[in-house]
């Protein structure tokens, strides 16, 4: 086997005794040890590894050995200054914490309370250790389940798909619905449109005029404001015809080619 | 009323061109429900055996009935459409495995299973996957999410129901019921401490 004795510059303290080498269970090189650490899905593979690795039941762990390997891990990682998920600290927490309470005299209690008491501080870890092993190897169970696109394909036998049957339509069907539409439009709709548009133009034409009384004779450019778009320039377009062929205003030109429009006299 | 035979090959039609997976209502219906279930499920049983000694097969999953290729030939399928199948990580698998067993299950109680922290893109994979949903929140500060695993996901592993997955391995039955001798360095080092006392 090939072991590492690794040298370390403070040394690390276990026990109460003074390590200046990565224990001997520790055969791991170090440059793999970042490697050997994402192997494992957190803190409980771990342990379940150390545990799996000196086939020990979960519930005959000694925590003690445990807890020492585990810390060695840990404390070998921090020297290579591999850097820890919080997760890996807290269980050395937990660890050394059941540890030291497996090491203290039991509490004096009363009979009532023993059951509380009496529990095993390795009880709740064990309990977790068992619950995540069980989800572990049913993980690996589940893997081994065929999965669709992985390790099948589900058949789909191409069909080409013909278009459904379009509706026939005569001529004659054609002409009496445009005609229907030609006199629906006449009727109403376009009685609307223009009395809108009337309407519009009408107005533009009162504040052309308003304008005109105001400013007296202008420029015809001056009369549009552009920034009201496309449809406003239409509309006051038709109103100054409509104004000049109803004779409100008056219309003309000078020797430079620019429009002016002026009030009727 | 059409005889069997005919039945037998219109719903062998049916559930070879589908694109999805067709329920037994969904072919009841194909013959305006003149059938029954009873002959629903032998003839599909029928099809089925036909269909034994080829490369593909029908499977009864969750929503229905569908046909796929045997998991066995999907390494040359692979090589005709130059696909490598991707495969789920370990921390992927069983944060699954949890939700598949444990639902409905919060995040948290993934993570302290696990004793990680849970990574976002790991739930956000299922998610996308159509494998787990959100079924209801938990009355906890912050109501986390209760996650589920979905039809999709029983219909992709080609089962009928989340009986049907393997069962939870057996680890510590003995210790629930007999917590008392399991504690073998526990109890020396407490005859230890009352000696020292």
């Amino acid at each position: 086997m090939n072991t590492v004795n690794l040298q370390m510059n403070n040394p690390i303290i276990i026990n109460q005794q003074e390590l200046f080498e990565l224990p001997q269970d520790l055969y791991i090189p170090p440059e793999a040890l970042q490697v050997f650490l994402e192997m494992f899905e957190g803190p409980l593979d771990l342990l379940l590894y150390l545990i799996r690795k000196q086939n020990l039941d979960i519930r005959e762990i000694s925590i003690t050995k445990i807890t020492d390997q585990y810390i060695s891990y840990i404390n070998a990682m921090q020297v290579l200054n591999i850097e820890l998920a919080s997760e890996y600290l807290l269980m050395a927490a937990m660890l050394l914490e059941i540890k030291s309470r497996i090491l203290l005299p039991p509490p004096v209690r009363d009979d009532k309370n023993e059951d509380d008491a009496n529990e095993d501080p390795r009880q709740e870890l064990i309990r977790r250790l068992i619950k995540y092993e069980q989800i572990k190897l049913a993980s690996e169970n589940l893997n081994k389940i065929p999965q669709a696109d992985r390790d099948y394909r589900w058949l789909e036998i191409m069909v080409e798909e013909t278009p459904p049957e379009l509706p026939q339509v005569s001529i004659d069907q054609l002409q009496k619905a445009w005609h229907t539409l030609l006199i629906r439009s006449l009727s109403t709709n376009n009685q609307h449109h223009m009395k809108k548009q009337e309407l519009s133009v009408r107005e533009h034409m009162s504040q052309i005029l308003r304008q005109l009384q105001q400013n007296g004779k202008s420029n015809f450019f001056t009369l549009f404001k552009i920034e009201l778009g496309t449809a406003h320039v239409v509309v006051n377009f038709i109103a100054i015809l409509e104004l000049g062929k109803e004779g409100m205003v008056i219309i003309m030109q000078d020797n430079a080619q620019n429009i002016f429009v002026d009030l009727a006299a | 009323m059409s005889t069997l035979n005919h039945i037998k090959k219109v719903i062998e039609a049916c559930l070879l061109t589908a694109s999805d997976v067709i329920s037994a209502n969904q072919l009841l219906e194909v013959f305006d429900n003149q059938i029954g279930n009873d002959t629903l499920e032998l003839i599909i049983e029928e099809i089925s055996q036909n269909y034994a000694d080829t490369g593909i097969e029908l499977v009864k999953v969750a929503s229905g009935y569908r046909f796929r290729s045997k998991p066995e030939y999907q390494p040359y399928l692979n090589k005709l459409y130059n696909t490598k199948p991707a495969r789920y990580s370990r921390a992927t698998m069983e944060t699954l495995a949890i939700i598949a067993y444990r639902q409905p299950v919060t995040r948290g109680e993934i993570e302290n299973l696990r004793g990680v922290a849970i990574n976002s893109n790991i739930i956000q994979l299922l998610f996308d996957r159509n494998w787990i949903e959100v079924v209801g929140h938990k009355q906890l500060p912050g109501k986390p999410e209760l996650l589920a695993t979905t039809r999709q996901f029983l219909d992709d592993m080609g089962i009928e129901s989340l009986e049907e997955l393997p069962p939870l391995p057996n680890i510590d039955e003995a210790f629930i019921h007999k917590e008392h001798d399991l504690i073998a360095e526990y109890d020396s080092q407490k005859e230890l401490n009352n000696e020292q006392q």
